[in-house]
């Protein structure tokens, strides 16, 4: 478990970096209590309400993390203190847990705010919340692994650029604040094969109800993007670290 | 993997983490090389004592100066105890102070590890090496004691011309009689097997140079360096 005191010292750079913990929760917090307002000024519109935000929101709030965990691998490798920590012992798939695990927490902090605005802000939820989280957590998790990719691929600024526009498809592609299929063709196609969508469609039908059978597709859409690229990751760092 | 259990190294860069103390730095690369946290425990505290870092080791080593981070970044290197230490310009940058400081440092492990130390400053190699390989475009061009690579030109002279007015032609014509002429920040030094003062004066003088000072040097390993590669050190 020798990555694991690596995986320690990301915690405590993310808990001691002021900025990154403030956007890391102000954001999903900030938009959720703005679209619920807009959702009360419009008289209450559906795709306003609560049960709906949350996980979009929550989503949107992953692509942060994506860019933060990739410009945090990026900073390592440029200020050689990863070039430092490749001659210790540890393979590279040690080296994508330990850049990763760290962000786990902060995955289940901002879905836990979500849901906890939510509630103060009068979410009604029929469904299963714990099916809805998990869903999210995946997706999450999901975003710190392409994040890792990134941060092997870029410099910091790149990182940030890139991470950036990833932050502006998903919104637009994501499903998060338009409806897919109302906007149909190509972007739809690009939109339903990512999976931010299925993310936020699994975490929405829990929601309301559904079941896991009836989320299945969705989730394991994402979580196989997940596993894809978590092994894309270990392959990068090995190339990085022969390089 | 059986390399790096013996190894570690100090790049050149200062490789700490910026957001941890100096202790959770020593920590951080103990654990990754499997020490157990005892052992780590009474390394680091040894390691800040000789470093001089004790009464900042609860600090965020982003307030630390550049001194002090290399320090840090040569103790965490010294954490697992290796072997064999690659110390990548340990002092690139550093006041003099604290470059006097890291050798003393890197001095007290002699005939404790193995040191192979890359460095641009030759007076660096000169106080610290038992042995130096001079590498010029990936190449070593020569490898020795300190002492037998200056041997290597004894043949040599050097004349130091300390001089105001000496413009480029004025130098450019002189390395048509001595072909080795560097130009430094209050003259020039010349490097030939015959060298003749009055030859130099002669030619400098009437071409308007104000000689301050003139006198021969013993050649250092920057002579030789200059001897055998032919051009000025660069990063």
């Amino acid at each position: 478990m020798r990555f694991a005191e690596l995986a320690i010292r990301n915690f405590k750079e993310m808990l001691r970096d002021p900025m990154h913990m403030g956007l890391e929760i102000g954001i999903p917090a900030g938009f959720l209590v703005i679209f619920w307002s807009l959702g009360r000024s419009m008289g209450g519109e559906s795709f306003f309400t609560t049960a709906m935000l949350i996980p979009g929101i929550a989503v949107f709030g992953f692509t942060f993390l994506l860019m933060f965990s990739a410009m945090t691998l990026s900073r390592d490798r440029e200020s050689a203190l990863l070039s430092r920590l490749l001659t210790a012992p540890l393979k590279p798939r040690d080296f994508i847990l330990s850049y990763s695990l760290p962000y786990i927490p902060m995955v289940v902090l901002q879905i836990a705010v979500c849901f906890g605005i939510g509630a103060l802000l009068g979410l009604e939820m029929p469904g299963n919340a714990g099916l809805a989280f998990l869903a999210l957590l995946v997706m999450g998790i999901c975003s710190v692994e392409l994040g890792m990719i990134l941060g092997l691929l870029f410099n910091v600024n790149q990182s940030s650029a890139v991470g950036s526009v990833i932050i502006t498809l998903v919104a637009l592609l994501g499903g998060i604040w338009i409806d897919l299929e109302a906007i149909g063709g190509v972007f739809y196609s690009i939109g339903n094969a990512l999976p931010f969508a299925h993310a936020i469609d699994a975490a929405r039908d829990a929601m309301i109800g559904a079941g896991f059978s009836s989320i299945a597709t969705d989730f394991y859409w994402v979580l196989g993007y997940t596993l894809v690229f978590f092994a894309l990751g270990t392959f990068l760092f090995r190339w990085r670290m022969v390089e | 993997m059986a390399v790096k259990q013996i190894i570690d190294v100090s790049p050149q860069e200062t490789a700490i983490a910026e957001h941890l103390n100096a202790r959770e730095n020593l920590s951080l690369i103990g654990g990754i090389r499997g020490l157990a946290k005892e052992e780590v425990k009474k390394r680091s505290e040894d390691l800040l004592e000789m470093v001089g870092l004790t009464k900042r080791a609860k600090e965020q080593v982003r307030k630390f100066s550049g001194g002090m981070k290399r320090r840090l970044s040569i103790a965490m290197a010294l954490v697992s105890d290796p072997q064999v230490l690659f110390l990548d310009e340990p002092t690139l940058g550093l006041d003099p102070q604290s470059r006097r400081g890291i050798w003393e440092h890197i001095a007290e492990l002699k005939g404790k590890k193995t040191i192979v130390l890359t460095t641009h400053y030759l007076e660096e190699a000169d106080a610290l090496a038992d042995r130096i390989a001079i590498i010029d475009e990936g190449k070593i061009v020569a490898l020795g004691t300190p002492q037998e690579l200056k041997d290597s030109i004894s043949d040599m002279q050097v004349m130091v011309v300390r001089a105001k007015n000496l413009p480029p032609d004025v130098i450019e014509g002189l390395k048509e009689i001595y072909p080795e002429v560097k130009a430094t920040e209050n003259g020039i030094e010349i490097r030939a097997k015959e060298l003749s003062f009055y030859e130099i004066v002669d030619y400098l003088r009437p071409r308007g140079v104000a000689i301050q000072s003139i006198y021969l040097k013993q050649p250092t390993l920057d002579d030789v360096f200059l001897h055998l590669t032919g051009k000025e050190l660069r990063e």
